[in-house]
């Protein structure tokens, strides 16, 4: 579904990316690790026009993404912060993000999470009262609404309690069940183990390691995904 | 278009409820009120008002746009995630924050005035153009708050160069206006002073409002060279034209600084 060629990104003196080739499977789950700085949301950004890169190209669905915005149609985002307008309520930031997407507001949005994080009767609250994990959750279910086919979700459950953290894991892994495909990075090892079916190991800039999770487990002779990465760590650092 | 016009409208709901928004129509309310009635005469009225919009609008505008822009800065991240252009994004954002502070100043300095009409007598036009040019320098400074904000990462920064930007036309300018008459004081002076107040959108507004007054003794010496050289209409159509420029060039700026950004 989402291909990149070389993709490359300069902050000032820093490599954000230096060439990084992929090509992420339509279907499948995929989780971005690596440590701070390695590069994780700048390539999100790149993905989502957020962030141009100085060179190289992705390609969605086989397009290269340019000047047209309109496969962003087809995509949901999650990002890591949730800060809204402060007077706006919970219901009209649906509202907005529905009509700026162009969406019919007759075709039924997919209010899965609005329902189970019981977001509804906050509808008429204004954002700002709403405590951190709770627009997490508004933004979390603000991702799913809109049937994507791509959901690119940046350190989903930070934040959320462990009860709305399963119900979201049961939510991306009922969409995978549906044939979406997802795109999350996670500092939690566990919760990726239990979520993708391909890992991507960044490390400063650039792919170390992409491939299914049972291939990375095996390259490296472990038997979780958390010491399989950590070992790969420790092989990039020596 | 569409995106523009949605952007917009939630943008109103936001600032219709803002406390901030609020407080500062108050303050031209009190304000405008306040003068008129103790004043109890529309040119008095007019040159007070005049001092404080020209000061005032500048500092709360640079002031609320660049606060509101850093703390919108996740949310405009959410909404260029959408399928919606950054020129489109761009235009919904600058009129959803200039839109409010236009109805702000308008409603704070027009409802007084509607409710004297007898104190206002004859300076029915003047109170005109002090509107347009309260709702020019709002849109203009909008537009620097918007130049700040974009290019700068910071909030600190941003709200000092917005403050910096401020002092720089509001009180420097006329500092070093006055160094340089003193100065300079055995030349010709009137050509320089001239392209001096082209330099400064507040002190186009000023004279652009003295211009409609004849009150020379006010214009201070920029004001009363505008008005030996061009004369009422065509330096009042000249310093128009100019705070017309003044307002288009952020405008352009901001927008090719957002369109250009990395999130």
């Amino acid at each position: 579904m989402i291909r990149t060629c070389a993709l490359a990104k300069r902050f000032g003196r820093v490599d954000a990316l230096r060439g990084i080739d992929l090509d992420l499977a339509s279907g499948a789950v995929t989780g971005i690790v690596g440590p701070n700085g390695a590069g994780k949301t700048t390539f999100i950004k790149i993905l989502l026009g957020l962030t141009r890169p100085d060179s190289g190209v992705v390609a969605f669905d086989g397009q290269p993404i340019g000047a047209d915005v309109h496969y962003r149609s087809r995509i949901g985002y999650m990002p890591q912060i949730a800060r809204y307008p402060e007077n706006l309520r919970v219901g009209e930031l649906f509202d907005l993000v529905r009509d700026v997407r162009g969406a019919d507001p007759a075709h039924p949005i997919d209010d899965e999470l609005i329902e189970r994080f019981a977001l509804r009767e906050l509808f008429d609250r204004p954002l700002r009262v709403l405590s951190g994990g709770t627009r997490q959750k508004v933004n979390a279910a603000l991702a799913f609404a809109f049937h994507p086919d791509l959901l690119i979700l940046d350190e989903p459950t930070a934040g959320l309690d462990p009860v709305a953290s399963a119900t979201l894991k049961d939510k991306i892994l009922a969409e995978r069940q549906d044939g979406r495909t997802v795109i999350v990075t996670s500092h939690i090892m566990s919760e990726l183990e239990e979520l993708c079916d391909d890992i991507v190991f960044l490390l400063e800039g650039a792919v170390r390691f992409a491939g299914s999770v049972r291939e990375i487990k095996s390259t490296t002779r472990q038997t979780s995904l958390e010491r399989a990465v950590a070992t790969l760590m420790i092989r990039e650092v020596a | 278009m569409r995106v523009v016009a949605q952007v917009v409208k939630y943008q109103l709901r936001d600032a219709s409820r803002s406390r901030w928004l609020m407080v500062y129509t108050a303050f031209f309310l009190l304000a405008t009120e306040g003068l008129l009635r103790f004043t109890g005469d529309g040119e008095k009225t007019l040159l007070s008002l005049m001092t404080v919009v020209l000061f005032v609008v500048p500092l709360v505008t640079l002031v609320l746009g660049t606060v509101y822009l850093y703390g919108a800065r996740e949310f405009t991240e959410l909404l260029l995630a959408q399928p919606v252009s950054r020129r489109s994004l761009f235009a919904g954002l600058y009129l959803g924050l200039t839109l409010p502070l236009t109805a702000a100043i308008t409603a704070g300095v027009g409802i007084p005035l509607l409710a004297h009409p007898a104190t206002i007598g004859a300076q029915q036009g003047a109170f005109v153009v002090l509107l347009l040019v309260g709702v020019a320098l709002t849109a203009l400074f909008t537009a620097i708050a918007f130049v700040i904000a974009v290019r700068t990462d910071d909030r600190l920064r941003g709200l000092t160069a917005g403050i910096g930007v401020w002092l720089a036309f509001a009180l420097v300018y006329d500092g070093l206006v006055l160094v340089l008459i003193t100065v300079f004081s055995d030349f010709p002076l009137e050509r320089p002073l001239l392209a001096a107040t082209f330099v400064n959108p507040i002190d186009l507004a000023r004279v652009l409002l003295l211009l409609r007054l004849d009150v020379s003794a006010l214009m201070g010496y920029t004001g009363a060279v505008f008005q030996r050289f061009f004369g009422s209409g065509l330096g009042a159509a000249a310093a128009g034209g100019a705070l017309l420029c003044w307002i288009v060039v952020p405008i352009a700026l901001g927008a090719r600084a957002f369109v250009r950004k990395d999130f």
